[in-house]
């Protein structure tokens, strides 16, 4: 009893920075939400936290600036355009990465060692470094200003630390399982997608999370290979755009942002349970 | 159904010689055991014969067919693993399904051997649970069912029992035995447990650092074995083994371990003559050494002194651990009655039918 009492005691401060690390991401994000549902005027004359007086009172929300946004400012082709860059370049590293990281794993190649300690290595190689010589080539190739080519730049962006993880995670599976797949009359293929592929799912998932956070948010890179046209621009980049054409609508910039921030929530959210999951469990004894 | 043989088989990890110069024949329907302490190549040889390691020498035969360089899913064999290797996120059903499946059997024949494997196994109600929902046993059983569906010519096992307790272990040795009855096919099995091996193999190879020391039956293996290894290793508590010489006196051949004397049995004594005078290394197991009151009937019984060290009453008997009077170590399996303390001086007596003799260079058994 006294035992239980002392080892609650002990976890409350870890308990109090929890909370206060959750509510220090939580009331600015808070705020940009309530904000984004104000008029113009209510935005401008006072804070965000006074609709807590009358909390139900009806008329002090409004959907317009998220009409607004959507229509007049082109964050609604912008959203499209953020998902066409940011699913292939999300799928298509952790595609490319799994085979690389099964063949780290679990095949014997000459220089197997070498060729993955260089795949780790160009973890520490700067993305900016590869700006320049990287756009002069897709303006030759005419990559610049592409879907595709922003695809493939992400891509390989990604690759490193995906293969990276996802190796070391292969790498955890028993080999027992692949042998008993290969006596079952199993390819290299059959076994990637049917045993492989399947238990990596917690590993898949949580590296689709992090791919499509960081391709979502990119500034930098949609930037410079895609260019701001209208056509093209993903979320970033219109919203960049509208700090500078908007700078004191903050009603509306609240509701774009929001916009920006609704799908990583949605994904998050939804593939987070497999962070936790562990899906070994049982295959080899108890 | 089909037999396997092994000529020279060798195999290297590096300048590790696992398996060396392996030759050996299995007989079609043989329930062969590999057994030895771990590392010694028991595990290797078994895996080059399901095709997971690629031999450094030699040839491996599995009914007339040369299977050297075929890949481990054509060798038309079946492992059950030491870990069961049970696919976590399939069914049962899936898990016993799914070599047939990659092989293209029919569906309704697949359903038909998965089922039928189940019954044999009693694991029908499992069929629909995941390996995380199953027990130990449940999980072997369904590694065994995964094994069977596939009707495969050999069977493999590594160590499929040293994963269960010790009185699940018991009992699906005997399931094991009987399912190598009922199927008629070949059973390689691995094992370090020489309990195990007693119990189930038609024959037992014992190995030793990649080397085969001996091949032969249970019963053969016990009486007869081939050299001090062998010896020491079959048989639980192990054989007691004296560093000792042969004398002759009065016609009479004895054993002379200093501070005992023992009488060699006629009808033994004619062919261990030769090595008169000769150093030997005497073996006798702790089941041949009884204590004085309780001795069977028909035994060729010569006498010793001990005194007694440590007991261990196992109930249906005593292990008494002794130490002869110039303080050799070694172990009696005695009656249950016998009356002994630590510290005691007891007369105890040995079955000289059953005594061992080997070669104290080259450790072999001496005929």
């Amino acid at each position: 009893m006294i035992r239980r009492v002392e080892t609650t005691l002990a976890q409350v401060p870890l308990h109090l920075i929890l909370v206060g690390m959750a509510l220090a991401w939580f009331i600015p994000t808070l705020g940009l939400l309530i904000s984004s549902f104000r008029t113009q005027d209510a935005v401008l004359s006072s804070g965000w936290w006074t609709v807590f007086r009358n909390p139900f009172l009806a008329g002090q929300f409004t959907l317009e600036n998220y009409r607004a946004v959507l229509e007049a400012q082109g964050m609604g082709r912008a959203f499209v355009n953020s998902i066409i860059i940011t699913v292939p370049a999300t799928f298509l590293p952790i595609l490319v990465a799994a085979l690389a990281a099964y063949a780290f794993a679990w095949m014997d190649f000459p220089m197997r060692r070498t060729l993955f300690v260089i795949v780790v290595g160009l973890l520490v190689v700067p993305l900016q470094m590869t700006l320049i010589p990287i756009l002069r080539l897709y303006n030759r190739t005419h990559l610049a200003g592409t879907f595709p080519g922003i695809w493939l730049a992400h891509t390989g962006y990604g690759l490193p630390l995906a293969v990276y993880l996802l190796r070391n995670f292969f790498a955890e599976i028993p080999r027992d399982l692949f042998e008993s797949a290969f006596l079952d009359g199993a390819s290299r293929w059959t076994a990637f997608t049917h045993i492989l592929l399947p238990l990596s799912v917690p590993a898949l998932a949580s590296l689709a999370i992090f791919q499509f956070i960081w391709v979502w948010n990119d500034l930098l890179v949609a930037l410079v290979y895609l260019g701001g046209t209208e056509k093209v621009a993903p979320l970033t980049v219109r919203l960049s755009s509208l700090v500078n054409s908007l700078g004191q609508n903050w009603h509306l910039l609240t509701a774009a942002a929001f916009i920006s921030m609704a799908l990583p929530l949605v994904i998050f959210f939804s593939l987070q349970r497999y962070f936790v999951r562990g899906i070994l469990a049982g295959s080899v004894k108890g | 159904m089909a037999s396997v043989t092994f000529e020279h088989v060798t195999k290297k990890f590096g300048d590790v010689v696992a398996v060396n110069d392996l030759t050996l024949h299995i007989e079609d329907k043989e329930f062969l055991v590999f057994v030895g302490p771990s590392g010694c190549g028991k595990t290797t040889t078994l895996r080059l014969l399901a095709g997971l390691e690629e031999l450094t020498d030699g040839h491996i035969y599995i009914g007339d067919r040369l299977v050297d360089d075929v890949p481990p899913k054509d060798r038309d064999i079946a492992m059950v693993f030491q870990s069961y290797a049970l696919y976590p996120h399939m069914s049962v059903y899936d898990n016993m399904a799914f070599g047939l499946k990659l092989r293209k059997v029919p569906k309704d024949e697949i359903d038909r051997r998965v089922h039928e494997a189940a019954r044999i196994l009693g694991i029908e109600q499992l069929l629909d649970r995941k390996p995380k929902q199953l027990s130990g046993g449940q999980r072997q059983r369904v590694a065994v069912g995964r094994a069977i569906v596939r009707n495969p010519k050999v069977f493999l096992f590594d160590e499929p029992l040293s994963n269960l307790d010790a009185k699940l272990r018991v009992q699906t040795r005997a399931e094991l035995s009987k399912l190598h009855h009922r199927l008629g096919t070949t059973f390689v099995y691995v094992t370090h447990d020489q309990v195990e091996a007693m119990t189930m193999a038609t024959r037992i190879a014992v190995m030793r650092d990649g080397v085969l020391q001996q091949v032969d039956t249970p019963q053969t293996l016990y009486e007869k074995p081939g050299n001090v290894f062998v010896a020491g290793f079959i048989g639980s508590p192990s054989m007691n083994f004296f560093d000792a010489t042969l004398v002759e006196a009065d016609g009479k051949l004895f054993v002379d371990g200093g501070s005992f004397r023992l009488e060699v049995p006629p009808h033994l004594a004619e062919q261990y003559r030769k090595y008169k005078g000769q150093e030997v290394i005497f073996g006798i197991r702790p089941e041949d050494i009884h204590a004085k009151p309780y001795v069977p009937p028909e035994i060729f019984p010569a006498e010793m002194r001990a005194q007694v060290d440590v007991t261990e009453l196992m109930g249906s008997e005593i292990f008494l651990y002794c130490l002869t009077p110039d303080g050799r170590a070694f172990v009696a399996r005695v009656d249950p009655r016998t009356k002994a303390r630590r510290g005691d001086v007891v007369d105890l007596v040995v079955n000289m039918d059953h005594m061992h003799l080997f070669d104290p260079k080259t450790e072999k058994r001496l005929e």
